[in-house]
């Protein structure tokens, strides 16, 4: 089997200058609503003293999740030998990277004093699982930029193997190390649970795998490139598992609370009175992010069509933006309980579901994280020679036969 | 024969200092319980600053203590209430079984073992030797891991430009605060400004002092009447502890 070409795209089209327009508009925007925020403070945004964290988080720890997974096709290619995805690892890798610089810059524009990051790179507490987050996410921006060059780079390709198990790990460990953020958060009756490690590495998968095969399809069909549907209808196969391993860790977070009786007050606003934060939970994580995904990959004919498979992507994007809401916003909205059993009221919002407004800058700031990531994938995608010039069926064969490639590899 | 000699020597000044205190006066001892750290000292791991809230004493709808801790650390005041930040603040309890009520004030707890202080990735949060848990102002980048992180919520992130704070508080904008426990009056001998306001209204409901001390009054009065934690569940043994939660 002759390997595919990797070609850069010609991006003179009006429709590549519509796009990275665009998406500069949507970095300026972020860039102005960080500065606002910088020069009034977080006054001007919709976060309180109740609710500390924002929609600044949602898009920032959505893209950093969302990383890790984008270089799912890499590894499968590169850790477990499935030669047919190699084509496609240095875009899944240069996604990846793309993810993360975005949900990083949100963070770090969102802080309540951006200037001092030099302090958050130079004093380290280590007992702080933001302090380990500093490394992780800084190794796996190296990491991935050498493996990266190690596939690109024609002479050193037999290294990019070791590189891809080293990236890996590493995601499993950094995508642990987030959702480590809020299972180790004793205080809220919403985390302090070791299932949000687990469930955000599978979250990472599902999130991770759509994106890639929206920017996969999207890119094919702006660039007039022939796709076949083998490799699509593998990785579309791929994304219904990984949803399928979302609901069910998140079956699984809600039952276990459930049981205890502790937890009662907050599974009943979530999952019930919760309103906004409800209907997310319902309508947004668990019927367009996992049921209506589910039933289009799956799907006998549905299933086969491009339209459908990428329908199924998007939806698995906007069910994960809802459920990190869910997470972040519906674990802070529920009051912290220091007097179980009992009424309470105060100056300072004791006992009473928090109200979360979020105003244009956050959203913006936010948003911005969606344009950097774009801009990066797509400034990529046309100086570097990531994308195949061609992958039809031919170059990507039918399951059993790159099963025997994977072998003979 | 020199070891000897120090021993004499120590002795000597041990019995000084003893004839000082019970010389100079009836009742009053040059060396009291929260005698003034000298400058230049850092702070000592011999003591445990902390509080005690008799919960029985404290008045349903006084909130001296909290005003007290506002005139004395300058926050808050802008009122708008989601944002302003709060170091103290008054919680009505109510059982809904019994009907019971009471009151009690709530700010940082001082924790032995402090979630702030883990979760902090540039330790700007940190526990001083005696205790007292406290924000580096300088060293905060307002990331707000310890307020997500603090049960008590007892921290409040400063939302907007702080106008001319005070000198021994300072404040910031984009920056975390809390409870110092008045850290600038303990170092100087003197008692937090809230412990202070509950005595002048007479319900004397907060004692100030040195836990680890086992003749001060704070510590004679757990040893005597308990002094539960707040969320004990959780085991992070704070320095402030409460009266009559359930009786």
């Amino acid at each position: 089997m002759k390997e595919p070409r990797l070609q850069a795209i010609e991006g003179r089209s009006g429709g590549f200058y519509a796009l990275a327009a665009l998406l500069g508009a949507l970095v300026a925007a972020g860039l102005w609503a960080a500065w606002q925020m910088e020069h009034h403070g977080h006054a001007i945004t919709g976060m309180t003293n109740q609710i500390v964290w924002g929609l600044p988080h949602v898009f920032a720890v959505f893209l950093i999740v969302t990383a890790s997974g984008a270089l799912n096709v890499a590894s499968v290619a590169s850790v477990f030998g499935r030669k047919a995805y190699k084509p496609l690892a240095p875009l899944s890798a240069v996604l990846a990277i793309a993810c993360l610089v975005g949900g990083l810059a949100v963070l770090v524009l969102d802080l309540g004093r951006p200037d001092r990051l030099v302090v958050a790179m130079t004093r380290y507490n280590f007992r702080s699982i933001f302090a380990w987050n500093i490394y992780l996410y800084t190794g796996f921006l190296a990491i991935a930029a050498v493996y990266l060059w190690l596939m690109l780079e024609r002479r050193m390709n037999r290294y990019s193997r070791v590189a891809g198990t080293v990236a890996f790990l590493w995601r499993l460990i950094l995508t642990t190390g987030t959702g480590s953020i809020f299972g180790f958060l004793v205080a809220r009756q919403a985390y302090d649970a070791a299932i949000m490690a687990p469930l955000f590495i599978a979250m990472s998968l599902a999130f991770g795998t759509a994106l890639f095969l929206l920017v996969l399809i999207g890119a094919f069909r702006a660039t007039g490139r022939p796709l076949g549907d083998h490799l699509l209808h593998r990785l579309k196969n791929l994304l219904g598992v990984f949803v399928a391993v979302v609901l069910y860790f998140t079956a699984v977070q809600h039952l276990t609370n459930l049981y205890a009786a502790e937890h009662h007050g907050v599974e009943r606003y979530i999952l019930v009175e919760g309103g906004a934060v409800t209907a997310l939970f319902w309508v947004g994580q668990v019927l367009v992010g996992g049921l209506v995904p589910l039933g289009l990959v799956y799907h006998p004919t549905l299933g086969r069509q491009r339209g459908a498979i990428a329908l199924a992507g998007l939806a698995v994007l906007l069910g994960g933006l809802a459920q990190i809401y869910v997470i972040i916003i519906g674990g802070q909205s529920y009051p912290l309980i220091l007097f179980p059993g009992m009424e309470v009221s105060s100056s300072f919002f004791d006992g009473v579901i928090h109200t979360y407004r979020p105003t244009g800058v956050e959203l913006l700031l936010g948003l911005s994280g969606l344009g950097i990531t774009g801009l990066i994938t797509l400034l990529a995608l046309r100086v570097l020679a990531i994308l195949p010039a061609a992958l039809g069926d031919e170059q990507a064969p039918a399951p059993a036969a790159g099963a025997t490639e994977a072998v003979r590899a | 024969m020199a070891e000897q000699a120090a021993t004499r020597r120590d002795f000597l000044r041990a019995g000084g200092a003893l004839a000082a205190g019970v010389l100079l006066a009836p009742g009053v001892f040059l060396l009291g319980p929260a005698a003034a750290r000298p400058a230049g000292e850092p702070a000592s791991s011999r003591q445990r600053w902390g509080l005690l809230v008799d919960t029985r004493r404290c008045a349903d709808g006084c909130d001296a203590c909290v005003s007290a801790c506002r005139e004395e650390n300058g926050w808050g005041g802008r009122g708008r209430p989601e944002t302003d930040p709060q170091w103290i603040r008054k919680v009505r309890v109510r059982d809904p079984r019994s009907g019971r009520s009471f009151s009690l004030p709530v700010m940082c707890q001082h924790c032995a073992h402090p979630p702030c202080v883990d979760v902090c990735p540039t330790g700007a949060s940190m526990r001083r030797a005696d205790g007292i848990v406290l924000v580096d102002r300088h060293r905060c980048i307002g990331c707000r891991y310890c307020m997500m992180a603090c049960p008590y919520k007892a921290r409040s992130l400063e939302h907007e430009a702080v106008e001319d704070p005070r000198p021994w508080a300072p404040r910031g904008k984009g920056t975390v605060e809390s409870c110092t426990l008045c850290v600038h009056r303990v170092d100087a001998g003197r008692e937090p400004a809230c412990v202070e306001a509950c005595r002048r209204t007479g319900n004397a409901a907060l004692v100030f002092g040195d836990l680890a001390d086992p003749a001060s009054e704070i510590a004679r009065s757990v040893r005597e009447l308990g002094g539960e934690a707040l969320r004990a569940d959780l085991g992070l043994d704070p320095g402030v502890r409460y009266l009559g939660l359930n009786v």
